[in-house]
């Protein structure tokens, strides 16, 4: 089986290539690449992202022909793919950090800033955070309920349909860490940094 | 619930631990990899390494060291010391550090902060600042607490927030290695002063201090060094006093 890590310049990846390693020892074949042949040809994606929501898109975009692949592997084709934090954040139609960016539409939805209750709570949210498991993920398989997650980000990922929501954190508000469609996963934590707990996550998702 | 993070922090030089975990079976106490995976597996919410390689032939060593590290250790991995420049920051980004402590070169051009959070995201800019009290203010010093600098560490701390910082650490240099606890008022005030996490640092003793830190201080996160490298306590004591005091951590 192949898993391909898009490498799409989204800042640093290296924690999400170390962990998927780390899980795939040698029975998994852990891709990292942009090439769009090698991402057509893999068995799941995984869909990093780090820095703003704007950023991500504008890197995906630079790449020739990435989202139209990326659609097709995941809505034509329907395969698995794990967004991870701003990867996740992506699949809304639409985010507003730095300036109203166009999503990948694939989970209809927005991306907005955390509401820090006029500066009561800080922003990022940075740290371990409790998640609560309002639905049963495959993700999820073998994850106790109020598991801790690391998480950084300011931004949350609002979608319309809240039967796509696999778990939710309470912070300033309550907000969504999780969501599942179909062969579409995200995680607004980062499973690569949340310990043996994360790399268990990641471990489901490599044999879904 | 957001939880309050515990962060070891290891000192390395030339690619060594220096001040390493006295534990009996160790196999080498000075291998910066093997220090922080028992930390990881200790329980701690966060490894600091502090590189304090004084030549610059050796600087490289750091980025092995995080390198090797960051194949074994799953939680996030902050590394300081010798930051100058964009460049430094995306090879310890890439060599996979989480997070970069920017100090020095934060306070001799500060634009490389607004430059850096805008090229690698906030998440991973920390901006360390050591301060020292001069009657009734903080000053910064740099080069580790060597230089004077006659800057403001209040104000210093709200224009980092404002140039993109993601988070800052605090250390007070009045108190780093006398192990009397933290400067709770210069925690306080910067922690009041700004709305991005603060992590509270230098002068930890024993574990009312963190509780201190976070209660008074209103710190987000704890760093200690000493009190765990000679293993007085353990990531896990300090994790179940914190929970016993009523705060909030990762058990």
């Amino acid at each position: 089986m192949n898993v391909t890590i898009v490498d799409y310049n989204s800042g640093n990846i290296s924690s999400v290539i170390n962990s998927f390693k780390e899980v795939a020892q040698n029975k998994v074949n852990i891709e990292v690449t942009a090439d769009l042949n090698k991402i057509k040809s893999s068995d799941k994606l995984v869909l990093p992202g780090q820095g703003s929501f704007k950023s991500c898109v504008d890197a995906l975009n630079n790449i020739n022909g990435l989202v139209d692949t990326l659609n097709e592997f995941a809505i034509n084709n329907k395969k698995p793919l794990l967004g991870i934090c701003v990867g996740l954040q992506m699949f809304a139609d639409i985010g507003y950090e730095e300036t109203e960016t166009k999503g990948l539409g694939w989970v209809s939805g927005k991306v907005s800033k955390i509401d820090n209750q006029n500066g009561k709570y800080k922003l990022p949210h940075i740290g371990w955070n409790q998640i609560n498991i309002v639905k049963e993920s495959k993700i999820f398989k073998n994850i106790e309920n109020n598991s801790h997650m690391y998480f950084v980000h300011s931004y949350e990922f609002i979608p319309n349909d809240k039967n796509v929501i696999s778990a939710t954190i309470d912070y300033s508000t309550n907000i969504v860490c999780s969501a599942e469609k179909e062969n579409l996963f995200g995680t607004q934590f980062h499973p690569e940094k949340s310990d043996k707990i994360g790399l268990k996550i990641i471990d489901n998702f490599i044999n879904l | 619930m957001l939880k309050n993070r515990i962060i070891p922090c290891l000192d390395v030089k030339n690619g060594r631990v220096v001040k390493g975990i006295n534990f009996v079976d160790l196999k080498d106490a000075g291998d910066p990899v093997e220090q922080a995976k028992i930390y990881s597996d200790g329980g701690a919410d966060e490894i600091c390494f502090l590189d304090i390689t004084a030549s610059n032939e050796n600087r490289s060593t750091i980025y092995e060291v995080i390198k090797k590290t960051s194949k074994k250790c799953f939680v996030p991995l902050t590394v300081g010391g010798g930051v100058r420049n964009i460049e430094d920051i995306n090879k310890l980004l890439n060599c996979g550090a989480d997070k970069v402590s920017i100090n020095t070169a934060a306070v001799k051009n500060p634009k490389i902060i607004m430059e850096s959070s805008l090229k690698f995201g906030s998440q991973c800019i920390v901006v360390a600042i050591d301060a020292k009290k001069e009657a009734n203010s903080w000053e910064i010093f740099t080069h580790g607490g060597r230089n004077k600098t006659n800057i403001d560490a209040i104000k210093f701390a709200k224009q980092m927030e404002e140039y993109g910082a993601g988070e800052l650490l605090v250390t007070s240099m009045d108190r780093d290695g006398t192990q009397k606890g933290y400067d709770i008022d210069l925690m306080k005030k910067i922690s009041e002063m700004v709305n991005i996490p603060v992590i509270a640092s230098g002068g930890v003793g024993n574990l009312d201090h963190l509780v201190e830190g976070i209660i008074q201080g209103k710190a987000n996160a704890v760093l200690a060094a000493s009190i765990f490298h000679y293993g007085k306590y353990s990531i896990k004591e300090a994790k179940q006093y914190l929970d016993l005091k009523g705060i909030p951590v990762r058990i």
